[in-house]
Formats: structure tokens, sequence, C-alpha cells
């Protein structure tokens, strides 16, 4: 240790002597490399398209249920239904209510997302599936606000805007909660049983209930 | 003894007096077994006729200018469960783990998790962007990157926080590439993040990155400014060469030991802020359902987990005698710091031997020899980290989770080995 200390003496002594650090040594804000340019506003503009639930980000516009209705029947009732009920396995968005207790919960906007603005965010970056960024800011106002209108959010004549999408308040948002598990899992962190750990028969409760999808599966193995 | 002697411990020599006896041999030790390896009948012809391989001449050097694995190793392969998903780009597929050994996964193996699809882009047209609370928002080429100072490699595993999590419920696939392969480790080559934070400049408001990435999803995740300026590394290279297409060529941003979710691909924009922005995949997907209908947020960190890779319903014990247990374990927490192994459900324990360096926040390579005699085996492994964390068994982690949660499955993994051999994914009381 002593000796640690004394090279770490020595090489502060070289740093004051010389008044220039090293490379990499005693520097809190390493010095900027010069490298990169600025970006210009049109830039940052055409790329930062986030929206943040306080609303920040939120571009100027709006939009009607009613425009939306239209919208959603023509560009996204293909994958998630004509009442946002889903076709196949794509995205339900509408309804499930109540359910998340139950044994299969339906996480939707409705019953599920806690911000107003991750609906407006996401379809506007990444919807429609296949054709992103192919909405106006106007149309995607209008989308959100049907989605929220028949998740019950929201009244059929409300209009959406700028101004009043960090208004609208979510169904769950209040069920969510910062990460506790290194409080309410505390007992994880414990000392490992290595003998008898266990009283009574092991026995099989379940087993896998898909196999197929084990490429050669159908055979056993043969033990020589 | 007999056949249904508990096979409690891993101990080589008693598991084999376990095997003699059921056999009705009387002799003891392993030069019994050994000697009992049958003659062959009549010399086998691989040995005694030339094989073409050992005539003709085979393909030259201009034959494969990038190399494949033998054609022999054709279903070494990520594989992919169709009903899991609507479709193929917003989708998943597996990392054949049962196939692999050591720690590293080789890049054609990696799995995949799109949004939507993998964006193809010519590296000389990517751009990345810094902007939000920074003194001079910035765009750099990947030249630009290339030519910064301090360029680091290191070893991280990448897990899916989905990993598992079909399996809530009870046993569902039978394979263990299925209930543990959205997972793979790989050397990145970078630089720290914080190296082009810095050249922007933080301001002293700015608490959380928002991390975009260039593809239809525009995939989008929060990051502390914590965990940014930490470990982060910003990526072009994964064991030794460019990334994979499907790994985010031509850059991604690497973030070490959390959800692979957070983990963005063809990196194009991090904006500084000073909130959150609660993107899709950090409120309706990534948050973790629990048996009240609450639901935990900004769950970042992977637990310590393990599996047995060998033997697993993909790879069943085919001899009595000498095998070969092995798997691998990680903590997203730390580094691991020892393995336990069961082949009675759990009843007793013997730490497994762990081979190759056991890194922070990297998949780490375990194995236990032992011999089998023909008995069935309930095989199970532990994970313990370097912070005194415990893999927990599934139904600890059910008490705590229920059953809704399906991110962060880390739970213990019981492998049902049948006399026959064939090797089963089950739950056990």
């Amino acid at each position: 240790m002593s000796r640690f200390r004394n090279i770490a003496r020595a090489f502060g002594l070289v740093v004051a002597l010389t008044g220039q650090a090293l490379p990499q040594a005693a520097q809190p804000q390493p010095a900027k490399v010069g490298l990169g340019r600025a970006a210009l506003p049109e830039e940052i503009k055409a790329w930062d398209i986030d929206v943040r639930p306080d609303g920040l980000g939120a571009p100027v516009g709006k939009g009607t249920v009613k425009k939306g209705e239209e919208l959603f029947l023509a560009q996204c009732a293909a994958c998630h239904g004509e009442f946002g009920e889903a076709v196949g396995r794509w995205p339900v968005l509408v309804g499930g209510r109540g359910s998340l207790k139950a044994d299969s919960p339906e996480k939707t906007i409705g019953s599920y997302w806690p911000d107003a603005s991750t609906v407006f965010d996401y379809i506007r970056r990444a919807m429609p599936f296949g054709n992103a960024r192919s909405l106006s800011d106007d149309d995607v106002y209008a989308l959100t606000a049907f989605l929220l209108n028949m998740n019950e959010v929201v009244k059929d004549d409300f209009v959406l805007t700028n101004e009043n999408i960090a208004t609208v308040k979510m169904p769950n948002a209040s069920a969510f909660y910062e990460d506790d598990r290194t409080t309410a899992e505390k007992h994880f962190w414990a000392e490992a049983c290595m003998k008898n750990c266990k009283t009574g028969e092991v026995r099989v409760t379940g087993h896998a209930r898909v196999i197929d999808v084990t490429p050669d599966g159908k055979s056993g193995p043969r033990v020589e | 003894m007999g056949a249904k002697d508990d096979p409690s411990s891993l101990n080589r020599r008693s598991l084999l007096r376990a095997g003699l006896a059921g056999a009705a041999v009387t002799t003891t030790g392993g030069a019994a077994l050994a000697q009992a390896r049958p003659e062959p009948a009549k010399p086998d012809p691989m040995v005694t006729e030339i094989q073409d391989w050992n005539r003709f001449l085979g393909p030259g050097v201009e034959a494969a200018p990038y190399g494949k694995p033998s054609k022999f190793e054709k279903d070494v392969i990520r594989r992919n469960v169709g009903w899991l998903t609507a479709g193929t780009e917003s989708s998943i597929n597996f990392t054949p783990i049962h196939e692999l050994d050591g720690i590293i996964t080789p890049n054609g193996v990696c799995f995949e998790r799109h949004h939507g699809g993998v964006a193809e882009i010519d590296p000389a047209m990517h751009r990345l962007m810094i902007n939000g609370l920074v003194e001079k928002p910035l765009v750099f080429t990947m030249d630009d990157l290339k030519r910064f100072p301090g360029r680091v490699n290191r070893p991280y595993f990448l897990e899916c926080a989905a990993n598992g999590g079909m399996e809530w419920k009870g046993a569902q696939l039978n394979g263990v590439q299925f209930t543990h392969g959205m997972i793979h480790n790989v050397w990145y080559t970078g630089i720290p993040l914080k190296t082009v934070l810095n050249e922007a400049g933080i301001k002293s408001n700015g608490k959380w990155l928002l991390v975009e990435g260039a593809d239809a999803a525009a995939m989008t995740r929060s990051i502390p400014i914590e965990k940014a300026l930490d470990d982060c590394m910003i990526a072009w290279a994964m064991n030794g060469e460019a990334l994979r297409a499907e790994q985010g060529y031509p850059l991604r941003i690497v973030v070490p030991g959390w959800e692979g979710n957070m983990w963005v691909k063809w990196l194009r924009r991090i904006e500084v802020g000073d909130q959150p922005w609660a993107q899709r995949e950090e409120t309706s997907k990534y948050t973790d359902l629990l048996a009240d209908g609450r639901a935990r947020r900004h769950t970042w960190v992977m637990d310590a987990k393990s599996v047995v890779t060998n033997p697993s319903p993909q790879k069943p014990l085919k001899y009595k005698g000498p095998n070969v247990l092995t798997g691998l374990a990680w903590s997203g927490r730390g580094a691991i710091s020892r393995v336990d192994v069961s082949v009675d459900g759990g009843r007793n324990w013997q730490s497994a031997r762990i081979d190759g360096p056991a890194m922070p926040l990297c998949l780490t390579r375990f194995y236990v020899d032992f011999d089998w005699n023909g008995q069935e085996l309930m095989i199970q492994s532990r994970a313990m980290d370097s912070t005194g964390y415990v893999q927990p068994s599934k139904e600890a982690l059910r008490k705590v989770r229920g059953l809704n949660s399906i991110y962060h499955n880390n739970g213990i993994q019981t492998w049902l080995v049948r006399a026959n051999g064939e090797t089963e994914n089950v739950e056990i009381s």
C-alpha cells in the first residue's frame, strides 16, 4: 500500500512540475478530441421526433377521433382489427381493462400503458408496420385520439393536440413502480443449501407442453 | 444398491458403484467399466477402407473466401418458434447453446431480435447524432468514431429480458435452445460511450439518455446517465470482425449486464435529457407485471442465472459410463463465483468445475464429469455471483413475481433424464 502511495505521490509530483498531465491521468474532464461536426438545426429536427410524457417534443398539430377512425380502418385494421382487437397474433390495442390480475392479462393501451405520449411517439416512429414515417403529425394525433377513445380514455368529440397530450390521464398510470428487486427479493442473497435441501420425494409436476420444437425430438435417443 | 438408489451425489466413485451394482457386476473401481467395453466383432471399415477424402484432392484455398462451418454442422443454427410472433420481421430466434462450448458465441448463431426486420446500412451512409442537453450537438461518421483514442475490447453477455419468458406458467418448450437461447456472448470492439458524450459535453442537468436505432422501428430506450458513463460502449465489431447486419451493423450500443432490449442496434442518435422518455419498449413492454396487477419498471439488470446445456432435450445422454455435463452461468450484477449442480432434483448439490475465465457480466462455462449408470436423473444448476446473489428456484421466483411477469425469468431449470437417456424439460416438486 505505502509503496503504491509513494508511486502515486511521485506521479503527482511529475504532473506538478511539468504542469501537464500524462494522457488519461488526473483529469476528470478529458480534453475534447475534436472529432465530429456540429449538428445543424434542420438535422436535429429531422431525427429528434421523440415525445415525452410531459409533452416535450410534441409537434404542433391536432387530430380528431373521427379522423383517427378513418385512418385506422385504412392503415391499421388489417393487423390490429377494426376495433383494435387484433388479427392473429398482432398486438391487441383495445380492451383488457381489469384483466391485469387474471390468468391471461390483456395488456392494451387502455388497460396497461401508463402514458398517452407513448402512443403518439410509437405510431410516429414505427407505424404503420413496414411503412414507418409515412403519416403526418396530424394523422398521428388523430390515430392516437381514436385509440384513446376506443379505450374509453377520452370522449368521442375529443381533439388531441400538442397542448393537451400531456394532460391525458391513463387508467393504469399509477400501477408502475421502480425496480425494487434488491429489497423485495433480498432473500435471494443468501447461503445456498448443499445437502438434504428437500424433504420427501421429489416428483415431476409438469412436462414440456410443446415438444415439436425439437428438430429430431420424435425419435427417442438410443442408449448404448 | 439398485436402480432405485437416489443419485444424490455426483461423486464419480459413488455413481460408478451404483451403476456397477445395477449391472450385477461385483468388481469395484473404474477399471471394471473400461474392461466392459465390447470387442468389435469385425474390423471397422472407417479404418480399414481408404476413404475418398484420403485419396482425392479437396477444394483449394479459393473455394471459400469467407469460411463456413463444416456441412456436417448444418443443424447448428438459430431457430425460431413460428407461433410466438405474428411475423418474422418483429420476432426472435434462438442461439443453439446446446451445440456450443466455451464462452464465446460464434457471430453467425448469435440470436436475433428485431422490431422492424434487419436494417441493411452502408456504413458510409451511417451517422451518429448526439443532441439534447449538450453543449454542442454533434454528428459523427463511422470514420470519425474509429479515430477516437481509447478503443477498448470487452466480452459481455447479451440476454433478452424475455429469455425463458414462455416458462413462467410451467414447462413449455422442450429444448434449451428455446428455453434459454435468447443469449449470446461476444467480444465487442469500440469506444466507451462517455468518450463521445464528453465530445458533445453533457450539461449539468443531463441525467438520462435516449438511444435510438436507424431501423424501421426506430428502436428507442432510456438509459440513466450513471450507467452510460460507467461501462456502456458504442461498438462496431464483435469477435474481431464488423458487427453482423442482424446485430446492428455498423454500430450498436453495449449496455453490459442489462437487458438486451436496451442494446439498441443500428445506433444513430443519442439524446441527453433530464427525465426518461417512457418509450413503448420501456412501458408497454419490458415492464414486469406482478400478481397484484402492479408492474415494475426500469428492471434493467439481468439477475444471476445458469442452465445445463448438455444433457438437455436436444442433447440427450447416449451412453452409460463417462459423460460430460456442461452448462453456462452469468450475472448482470458481477462475476460468477460458483455454480452448483444437482442430479436429484435439488435435494443435494455439488459445486461444478468452472473452466476458462469467470469474468464480470460475461458467460462462464462449467463442467461436471460424471459416470452414468442409467438411473433417472433430475438435473439442475444454480449460479452464484460476486454480490452473493443465489439463483432462485422457479417456485421462489413465482412466490414474489407471480406468473404473468414474462420478463426476467432466472429460475432454476430442471431436466429429467430418463433411463433411456431421453431428456425432458420438466417442473418438479
